[in-house]
């Protein structure tokens, strides 16, 4: 998903020459071709996310539009209060794409992991978040970003992550996708999980449950019609993400669903990271299997709600 | 030239005295914040020959056109010091003088920090320290991809040189030799709750900055001539960034407030105090 993405910005800045690029400290090669071809618009400024942040805010004002490149959690930790009042206040076309959204970053360990990055840039005035579900789909989003206006954050997953998405749907930033459909549950998700939910959709269907999945690849703005269209008629409602409870997805849909004032009662699950920095390393599929954020670990949830 | 001193134990002094101009925008100021009951006076005192001699001889700009694309950018950093900026952006045209009465107020467009958007001239909006540094390199580095002449001024103070970032983007204007970048240190030796030198030690400044990889320059901050003098020479070396660090003193004009930390953060100065300002600053 990272090379899709970095080749897009590749692809973008050959036809706009707005367009320029900042890396921090990046990988040896990351985006050669674009640093020989248009080396004017291509900087790699080093571990100092204080200052991208600005020059990038710097560069914006004056009309570029600036795709920076580092770790999600550097993006969203480090340099929170230049992104807040740099990019949000002035309301700029920065676009920033963070590595290792979620738990990628596993065996590295919770200074790496990226899993309150939605709840911190949804806080922020303006600030767009989108969280595609593999590489396809990020070939669809990269390009929508040129023009779309203010700061836009892209959670990047861990590469090779397995294609679930298709172009029968056009992707538009600020709507949900309905996946797949059914009555009997509603998945809302983002991000790689929507794989996850297609799995157990899948899993239920065979036992004659029916789930709809709800695909929010953009997190902010929610597509608030979307959710309320989905949770009115639908009694069991769960979220799903790679991200704490606090502040992310779930919290957004449950948000939207706490002042609809249905008056069917629901039952209502957020499935997330609990509130904790996680304490094993492993892999991103060990992680999401030790909290509980398996196929089968969602699917077993809908049942027990539906059985309530 | 002055040079940087070692160390300061005690208060700095300068006695270039004001002219009428420089006292008659004090003035201003204090009555804008008699009317407003907020603002960082002192901070701003220090900074009126700066921004005074900036937007009377060095920069290059149109206020019927403050977008202009070949206007010279000037981003007041420690956005703190704005009502030095005010009194001189309402003098020279951006907007009418009637507005420096809202300051503060919610029908005014002019806030304690000045914003990017609400304000004609103001280049970015600031007020949390060492943000307008960085900006103004992204400001530089797009003024070369244009193959522009247009320069970059980027006013900080010297508390907010504690800041880490400003010296991320010391780095980093160092990096691209942004010789159309200049820095200007309002150097008034006191922060809000003491001394720079017993807060957290700049020294030896001058050097940091030269180690740093910019061109420097030391002034009397308060002194126009020997400021324009001196501004009028930027790029002092073109290859690299300028810096010029003038020394200049928290409350300049006013021997009560001058170097008197009280004054940080004065915001209801009593009826005889506003009467007390006024008389000194009147005075010839």
């Amino acid at each position: 998903m990272r090379k899709t993405c970095l080749d897009m910005v590749y692809e973008i800045a050959r036809k706009d020459d707005r367009v320029v690029f900042i890396g921090s400290d990046l990988g040896v090669a990351t985006l050669n071709q674009f640093k020989e071809e248009m080396p004017d618009r291509f900087f790699m400024e080093g571990i100092s996310e204080a200052n991208v942040i600005g020059m990038a805010a710097g560069l914006a004002l004056e009309g570029r539009i600036v795709y920076v490149n580092t770790i999600a959690s550097f993006l969203t930790r480090r340099c929170f209060e230049q992104v807040a009042l740099d990019l949000c206040l002035h309301n700029l076309n920065v676009r920033l794409i963070g590595n290792g959204g979620g738990l990628v970053y596993a065996p590295l360990g919770p200074t790496h992991e990226a899993i309150e990055d939605i709840a911190i840039f949804r806080a922020l005035p303006g600030m767009t978040i989108i969280a595609p579900a593999d590489a396809d789909e990020m070939c669809r989003v990269i390009p929508l970003t040129v023009d779309y206006p203010g700061p836009v954050y892209i959670r990047l997953g861990k590469g090779g992550d397995p294609i679930v998405t298709n172009d029968l749907l056009p992707f538009v930033i600020g709507k949900g996708m309905i996946m797949h459909e059914g009555d009997d549950a509603l998945v809302v998700t983002t991000g790689i999980m929507l794989k996850t939910a297609l799995d157990s959709a899948r899993i239920l269907a065979t036992e004659n449950i029916n789930v709809t999945v709800l695909h929010m690849p953009t997190i902010k703005p929610l597509d608030k019609a979307c959710v309320l269209e989905f949770t009115a008629r639908i009694p069991v409602i769960v979220t799903l993400e790679e991200h704490t409870i606090i502040g992310g997805l779930g919290s957004a849909v449950m948000e939207i669903i706490g002042e609809a004032n249905f008056t069917e009662p629901k039952r209502c699950k957020r499935l997330g990271i609990p509130d904790v920095f996680p304490d094993k390393y492993g892999s991103q599929a060990g992680l999401l299997a030790y909290y509980k954020l398996t196929a089968n670990d969602l699917t077993k949830t809908i049942k027990q709600l539906r059985s309530l | 030239m002055m040079t940087s001193p070692i160390s300061i134990k005690t208060p700095p002094t300068n006695t270039t005295p004001l002219d009428k101009r420089s006292r008659q925008f004090r003035i201003q100021m204090v009555k804008m914040l008699e009317a407003a009951r907020r603002g960082h006076m002192a901070s701003a005192f220090s900074l009126v020959e700066i921004i005074r001699v900036l937007y009377d001889d060095i920069l290059r700009y149109d206020p019927k056109d403050p977008h202009w694309i070949s206007r010279d950018r000037c981003i007041l950093s420690k956005g703190h010091g704005a009502l030095a900026l005010y009194v001189l952006l309402a003098e020279k045209g951006f907007f009418p003088e009637a507005e420096l009465w809202h300051y503060c107020k919610e029908n005014g467009i002019l806030g304690g920090h000045p914003e990017y958007g609400k304000v004609p001239g103001v280049e970015a909006s600031t007020g949390s320290l060492g943000h307008g540094l960085s900006i103004g390199i992204g400001f530089a580095l797009n003024a070369r991809y244009l193959k522009s002449d247009h320069r970059t001024f980027v006013i900080v103070g010297d508390g907010e040189c504690n800041e880490g970032a400003i010296w991320e983007a010391a780095l980093a204007a160092s990096k691209h030799k942004l010789s159309n970048l200049t820095v200007i240190v309002d150097h008034n030796k006191q922060q809000s709750y003491a001394t720079t030198y017993e807060v957290l030690d700049l020294e030896p400044f001058a050097a940091k900055w030269r180690a740093f990889g910019f061109s420097v320059r030391e002034a009397d901050g308060h002194n126009v001539e020997e400021l324009r003098g001196v501004l009028a020479k930027v790029p002092f070396d073109s290859s690299k960034p300028s810096v010029l660090i003038c020394h200049t003193i928290k409350g300049k004009g006013v021997s009560f407030m001058e170097n008197n930390l009280e004054w940080h953060h004065k915001n209801y100065p009593t009826a005889s105090e506003i009467k007390a300002l006024i008389a000194e600053l009147e005075r010839e």
